[in-house]
């Protein structure tokens, strides 16, 4: 049996979202900004799909989404962007993010760093949240943006983020939210939260993977990072991926009618192979679950190091994460693990779960048989985590 | 970055068969008791090596006979991924059957080499070789506890780089007879760095006692001091003419350029009134030493001062200090 639980890292395209692109392959293929028919034939289809954006997100007609490739340009746009508009000029010279942010955050702003940015990483506390009193204490008005993400991907504990735009407000500041993880997952209403800008992506929430967007509040301007042809306002250049849009417009209008499902049924699942895990010895969950995005788990299995764990799992058909260092392609160690809590182990044996509407209670029950054995196997080979006898006098 | 780099492959593609099977069935996986040793008239070692906060830990046990120092039995358990638990088990198995001098001879790469499935294809990705480090360590800690000795001594030579062993005295050794000038080339010689990476620089994934940037700093700069030792000590044997002009510093060539000055072109210009001064030196990248000098005198404002007393100034210089000499006048 196959049990795909990662879904924090992508998420299978919905069969109605596939149906739904497959006419703009090679049926209604031309280039939208063309002007004979077979550009103009996909102009419908994609009217529909912003409007399926601007409703899922609940943004204003003034509002921009922008599409965009990924997140990741999305994320880059908005710090990129702001270096441009109000820190070259003087006016500004600091930017406020979080420790426990998604690489294209960080990067980024370590790149501006090399050009003379001032930038102040939050800490978080040992649930992997970032506490309103610290971003109050290091904003000042030469702050340019604050980029906090909506929930993270490693834990799933939600931000109080609409409590942060208001402060960046306060200041002056603007307020980016890197969505990725909360579109498709909690409600997201950007007129609520009051941010000027948010990032998602299509292929976490059941859409197509090569396709995302900005959502800019108030059309407010913000320095191009791809020039060229006059797509999506003059704002991003680019040949409009056709089917990848109309495919994240109607994956956003079903994600968003799942909400309850996922408050709902998802959480019932994610609760149930939560709790199975607590039974077992030596198990420590991240963060409250009522504070988490309903679908995501975060534990530490004492004496099993995430690499082997996840080994175990996948031989018998189940997909997870980890945050180990061991696992990373350049060994280094997922900053999220060891930003969390004083458990310096935590690093080494992190396993994270992540389900979605798809996934079903036999998947569950299944994993759950898995994993008990996994534990067993890998605790029997641990070195770690058994009894040690008093008598040798190594030490560890 | 080439084609090969582009798309990351998974960690897994890159381990054996031997390593994937080891990983799902350990073959000396367990525990030796006291009970158990006692029983065969063995005696038993056990030593732990590493942390959880390192990502790995291995504990070794060994049944040894006292009369023959031979290691009878070997058992391992692992906290870490699956190279480590591959690693640890291939080591225990080497272990067996050897004396405890025999057993810590045994190194990463010996236990590397033993998972591979053909002798050309490494068992492991480059990033997971330091995993196999750790049996060579815990391996010292438990015949240091047979012998009752301290860890360190069983290491003779300070290892900079633990994944591919390479020693201090030979990444020195090799700087100095190759003239190397960057890391990269330190690794291209030796290997040394070229797997997790730790030992180029402070910040990698662990900290090490020696990185490459200092040894290669410290090292130039030893060789550069050997240069004007070399030359100072020339001078005192009167065989200074053996070194070449383009080993001196910057100061000496400074002096020879002035005397060969002095002795052949200065007398000249004088001569008819004129004079020179040398305002600079300056070795180029493409291996030239440029002399940057100002005519005084009735030198000054002559038209030979580009043409004919350039030419003779410079040939004087090539000939008696070096042909890599240009005079630039100012």
């Amino acid at each position: 049996m196959r049990v795909y639980l990662d879904n924090n890292a992508t998420t299978i395209v919905d069969p109605k979202v596939f149906e739904i692109m497959e006419p703009f392959f090679v049926q209604s293929y031309g280039n939208p900004n063309s002007l004979h028919q077979f550009g103009s034939e996909s102009h419908p289809a994609l009217r529909d799909a912003m409007d399926q954006l601007y409703t899922g997100l609940n943004a204003k007609d003034a509002d921009d989404i922008v599409v965009t490739s990924c997140a990741t340009e999305s994320i880059n746009w908005v710090i990129k962007g702001v270096y441009f508009d109000h820190i070259v000029n003087g006016e500004k010279n600091h930017i406020i993010t979080s420790e426990v942010e998604h690489p294209a955050v960080i990067a980024a702003c370590k790149f501006l760093e090399t050009l003379g940015v001032q930038v102040t990483y939050l800490p978080v506390n040992e649930k992997g949240v970032v506490e309103i009193q610290t971003l109050k204490d290091s904003i000042t008005d030469k702050t340019a943006l604050v980029s906090i993400m909506w929930a993270n991907n490693e834990t799933g504990m939600i931000f109080p983020i609409k409590e942060m735009a208001k402060i960046a407000h306060e200041y002056g500041a603007l307020f980016h939210t890197d969505g990725v993880q909360a579109v498709g997952k909690i409600p997201v209403d950007v007129q609520d939260v009051d941010v000027d800008f948010m990032s998602f992506s299509a292929h976490k929430f059941h859409g197509p993977k090569g396709v995302g967007g900005l959502y800019i509040k108030d059309s407010q301007p913000l320095t191009s990072l791809l020039h060229g042809g006059e797509h999506m306002g003059g704002r991003r250049s680019g040949t409009l991926n056709v089917p990848g849009i109309v495919g994240m417009g109607k994956a956003l209008e079903i994600a968003v009618e799942n909400l309850d499902f996922e408050k709902n049924t998802v959480k019932r699942l994610r609760d149930k192979l939560e709790d199975e895990i607590l039974k077992i010895d030596g198990m420590l969950v991240v963060g409250d679950r009522d504070e988490r995005t309903p679908n995501t788990i975060l534990v530490s299995v004492k004496g099993i190091e995430g690499e082997a764990m996840l080994w175990d799992l996948n031989k018998h058909g189940i997909a997870a994460s980890t945050g180990s260092a061991c696992a990373s392609e350049d060994l280094e160690s997922n900053p999220v693990m060891e930003a969390i809590g004083a458990e310096a182990d935590l690093a080494h044996t992190a396993l994270r779960l992540s389900l979605s509407r798809f996934t079903t209670e036999e998947e569950i029950d299944y994993a759950v048989l898995v994993l008990r054995k996994a534990v067993i196997r890998l605790r029997s080979i641990s070195s770690t985590f058994s009894y040690k006898p008093d008598w040798h006098e190594s030490k560890l | 970055m080439a084609r090969s780099d582009l798309i990351g492959g998974s960690i897994w593609d890159a381990y054996s068969q031997k390593v994937q099977d080891l990983m799902n069935n350990p073959q000396n996986m367990g525990e030796i008791t006291e009970e158990e040793a006692k029983e065969k008239g063995l005696k038993l070692i056990v030593a732990d090596f590493g942390a959880e906060s390192c990502g790995d830990a291995v504990r070794l046990y060994w049944a040894v006979d006292e009369s023959t120092n031979i290691i009878k039995d070997a058992k391992f358990k692992s906290f870490g991924c699956g190279t480590a638990i591959a690693s640890s088990d291939t080591m225990a198995e080497l272990c067996v059957g050897k004396t405890v001098d025999a057993a810590v001879k045994i190194t990463n790469i010996d236990v590397e080499f033993a998972m591979r499935d053909n002798p050309d294809t490494p068992a492991v990705p480059p990033q997971k070789m330091h995993c196999s480090v750790m049996a060579y360590d815990v391996i010292k800690a438990a015949a240091a506890s047979y012998k009752g000795v301290d860890a360190e001594s069983f290491e003779d030579e300070i290892m900079v780089c633990e994944c591919a062993r390479v020693s201090l005295g030979t990444i020195k050794e090799v700087i100095k007879i190759n003239d190397l000038h960057t890391v990269e080339e330190i690794t291209n010689y030796t290997k040394a760095g070229a797997f997790c990476k730790s030992c180029i620089k402070p910040g990698g994934h662990e900290d090490r006692e020696y990185y490459l940037v200092d040894i290669l700093k410290d090292t130039r700069a030893e060789m550069e001091m050997g240069k004007m030792s070399a030359l100072a000590d020339a001078k005192i044997a009167g065989s200074e003419s053996e070194l070449s002009f383009d080993d001196y510093t910057m100061v000496q060539k400074l002096k020879a350029v002035e005397a060969a000055i002095d002795k052949d072109i200065r007398p000249m210009l004088v001569m008819d009134g004129g004079n020179l001064e040398i305002l600079d030196i300056k070795d180029t990248d493409d291996g030239n030493t440029d002399i940057y000098i100002r005519y005084l005198g009735a030198c000054s404002g002559c038209a030979s001062s580009s043409t004919g007393t350039l030419f003779a100034i410079e040939s004087v210089l090539k000939e008696e200090c070096s042909p890599k000499i240009r005079v630039l006048p100012i």
